[in-house]
């Protein structure tokens, strides 16, 4: 394998990634404060074609990423209103979401299947870029793939560093028990959700923008799902979601090449490892609930937090 | 997947409601349906048989009611999906391979509607009729342009499911290249699915990587053509004409027109002279067409791609003309003979001698 290839190959995986990456770190925050919000896929596509649309119309790439993110907090906010103040049960609100979602972009969207945009592209940073072999391997890609990575970190660091982060893990463990002390759960968890929908509306205009130039109806094609099942994988540890969304995003294009260079691999097999290993997780964390050792799992996830004073 | 199956029960829900109003206002018009695979804004598969329907709709007016159902996953879904439409109208349009066992189930419950299965080859009830175009036969034309077009002797094929209709056009396209370029080798990748654009792309850069300057696709969607614009390599439409989204890229297209067959099978509904029949046409109904060709080629080219066309028109020639092997060497076709329709053409499950890729299973 000659080294432009295996370049290609990395660079090909850091574009599969990516969108799992936004997606589920904004997932793993909004469960992380006890809320499920199945609606990822929903505001993924909202955020795909809003990016789309104003970079198609401004050509501006930085006001598009922020409107994909302001799409994906809208849809959220949906979202935050319904089951936050109207208590309505998560799952089905989530559910009502991705099916609100894709078909709101879908109608929305219909002017624009016939648009071209320019894509964001790779910047090169100066110098380091240069580095024999590093320099193409860490130092070429696309700004938002750094952007992810940093996300990532960040959200790494509001749960386990800052105090806002220590509540927001407190209320998604015991809403009861901190609000009892003060805290404000539902505001929390409002932001957690409005996070959580800025970051799939990046994830999902990374597609529009990144990775082709066109805007399709139904263009995320199910990593919404593939997000949410991250997030387990990822045991609800933030890190674990990089190495998850390279595992799952690596698995894809590994397949196509080994396809493309005849290697004998079946693609379905391949294509079926990153939800076997989502079950396999699942069921030790399962096994290590009956040990009453978990101390992964939100213990408040999805519950309706009403408060009664 | 689960959002798929679920945004068309919404549809469905939706349609049902709309149906329930209209089927008392007209008695008379002829109520056709159409199911797709994919979005009517894919520009590719859907987006043919949707510019069909449009063109019944044009001819006809306000002699047919015309419903259609976007995005129907081919699982028991699209066994819903049909038996729901067979209620409410006289001919129903299936328009991918997967609706088949849907298809010819639903018929059966249905005797007074007739169903029209595209691609398929399964006729068990007289209310069942078949229809494909010979694609192979663009495909031969493509191949041939491939052939003396690329620099690499590499062609890459982003395929979407290894069904009969996909393998043809991979064979034919190949035979066609290879016979006017002997050293063409075609990398062949399988992404599953018939639109996704995000991993048609994956797999079109992968391709470009691994060394393709020429990309075919039987998927449906823009994306591999605008990945080939952005790195400067050739490709062909699908379809439909994708030259807006590959300006330098596309070389011509293979477009589909589903329209004149459409309204034929419509008014023979329309006029009680509906049969059940098995319709494959190609090149020369016109059911297979092509998209200009690029200027940037070579007049030689252009002239040979132009001279197949006619030749195909005028059943002067058969992309498959033996003698062929499978790719095990094992014969297919002695010299000079053609395949049937069935079972060689409309079963087809095999790749033809000098392909290099493991044929999938």
């Amino acid at each position: 394998m000659n080294e432009s290839l295996f370049i290609n190959i990395i660079i090909g995986i850091s574009i599969a990634s990516v969108p799992l990456m936004f997606a589920a770190i904004g997932e793993l925050l909004v469960e992380r404060s006890g809320v499920l919000n199945l609606g990822v896929e929903g505001m993924m596509i909202v955020g795909a074609l809003l990016g789309f649309v104003v970079m198609s119309h401004t050509q501006n790439p930085y006001l598009a990423v922020l409107a994909a993110m302001a799409g994906g907090m809208a849809i959220a906010s949906i979202f935050a209103f319904l089951t936050q103040f109207l208590l309505t049960n998560q799952v089905a609100t989530g559910l009502a979401l991705t099916l609100f979602g894709l078909g709101f972009a879908a109608f929305a969207g219909r002017g624009y299947t016939e648009e071209t945009i320019q894509l964001i592209t790779a910047v090169p940073i100066p110098y380091l870029s240069d580095i024999p072999y590093l320099g193409p391997l860490l130092f070429s890609f696309n700004p938002l793939v750094y952007l992810a990575f940093f996300m990532v970190y960040l959200v790494w660091w509001f749960l386990f560093r800052t105090k806002q982060g220590l509540i927001l893990r407190a209320i998604g463990d015991n809403h009861d028990a901190a609000h009892a002390i003060g805290h404000n759960v539902v505001r929390y968890r409002v932001m957690a959700i409005l996070f959580g929908g800025a970051m799939a509306g990046i994830g999902g205009a990374f597609l529009s923008l990144v990775q082709v130039p066109i805007w399709g109806e139904g263009m995320t094609a199910g990593r919404g799902w593939i997000a949410l099942g991250l997030v387990v994988f990822a045991s609800w540890q933030p890190f674990r979601i990089i190495f998850g969304a390279i595992l799952f995003g690596g698995i894809t294009i590994l397949q196509i090449h080994a396809q493309g260079l005849n290697i004998n691999v079946s693609a379905q097999y391949l294509s079926m490892l990153p939800y076997l290993a989502t079950i396999v997780i699942l069921v030790s964390l399962r096994m290590r609930l009956k040990n009453k050792t978990n101390r992964t799992v939100p213990n408040c996830l999805g519950r309706i937090f009403h408060s009664t004073t | 997947m689960s959002n798929r199956s679920l945004s068309s029960v919404v549809k469905l829900s939706i349609l049902s409601v709309v149906l329930a109003f209209t089927s008392n206002v007209y008695a008379d018009p002829v109520k056709a349906a159409f199911v797709y695979i994919g979005p009517t804004g894919d520009h590719g598969w859907t987006f043919a048989h949707d510019q069909g329907a449009k063109y019944v709709k044009e001819m006809m007016g306000d002699d047919v009611i015309i419903t259609t159902v976007e995005s129907v996953e081919e699982n028991s879904d699209s066994e819903r999906v049909i038996t729901s439409l067979a209620r409410k109208n006289d001919i129903i349009f299936t328009t991918s391979f997967g609706y088949m066992n849907p298809t010819v189930k639903v018929a059966a419950r249905y005797p007074n509607v007739k169903f029209e299965h595209a691609t398929g080859y399964m006729r068990p009830t007289d209310n069942i009729s078949t229809y494909s175009a010979r694609f192979y036969e663009g495909r031969h034309v493509i191949g041939k342009i491939a052939g003396r077009m690329t620099k690499n002797n590499v062609i890459g094929y982003i395929a979407s499911f290894p069904i009969p209709e996909v393998i043809r056009g991979i064979n034919s396209a190949y035979l066609a290249a290879k016979s006017v370029n002997p050293d063409i080798e075609m990398k062949i990748v399988w992404v599953y699915s018939w639109y996704d654009p995000g991993k048609e792309a994956d797999a079109a850069n992968a391709l470009i990587a691994q060394g393709a300057d020429i990309l075919m696709q039987h998927t449906d969607s823009t994306a591999p053509m605008t990945v080939a614009e952005e790195k400067g390599v050739y490709a062909f439409g699908q379809a439909s004409n994708m030259r807006e989204w590959g300006k330098n890229a596309q070389l011509t297209g293979i477009i589909d027109d589903w329209g004149p067959y459409y309204l034929e099978r419509v008014q023979a509904v329309k006029d009680g002279t509906w049969t059940s029949t098995d319709v494959f046409h190609g090149v020369d109904s016109g059911m297979v067409k092509f998209a200009p060709m690029n200027k940037s080629m070579p007049k030689d080219i252009r002239n040979e791609a132009s001279r197949a066309i006619i030749d195909l028109s005028m059943g002067k020639i058969h992309p498959f003309t033996g003698p062929i092997n499978k790719q095990d060497g094992s014969p297919w076709l002695a010299e000079g003979e053609t395949p049937p329709n069935y079972p060689d053409l409309l079963t087809m499950d095999f790749y033809v001698e000098g392909i290099e890729a493991k044929y999938p299973n």
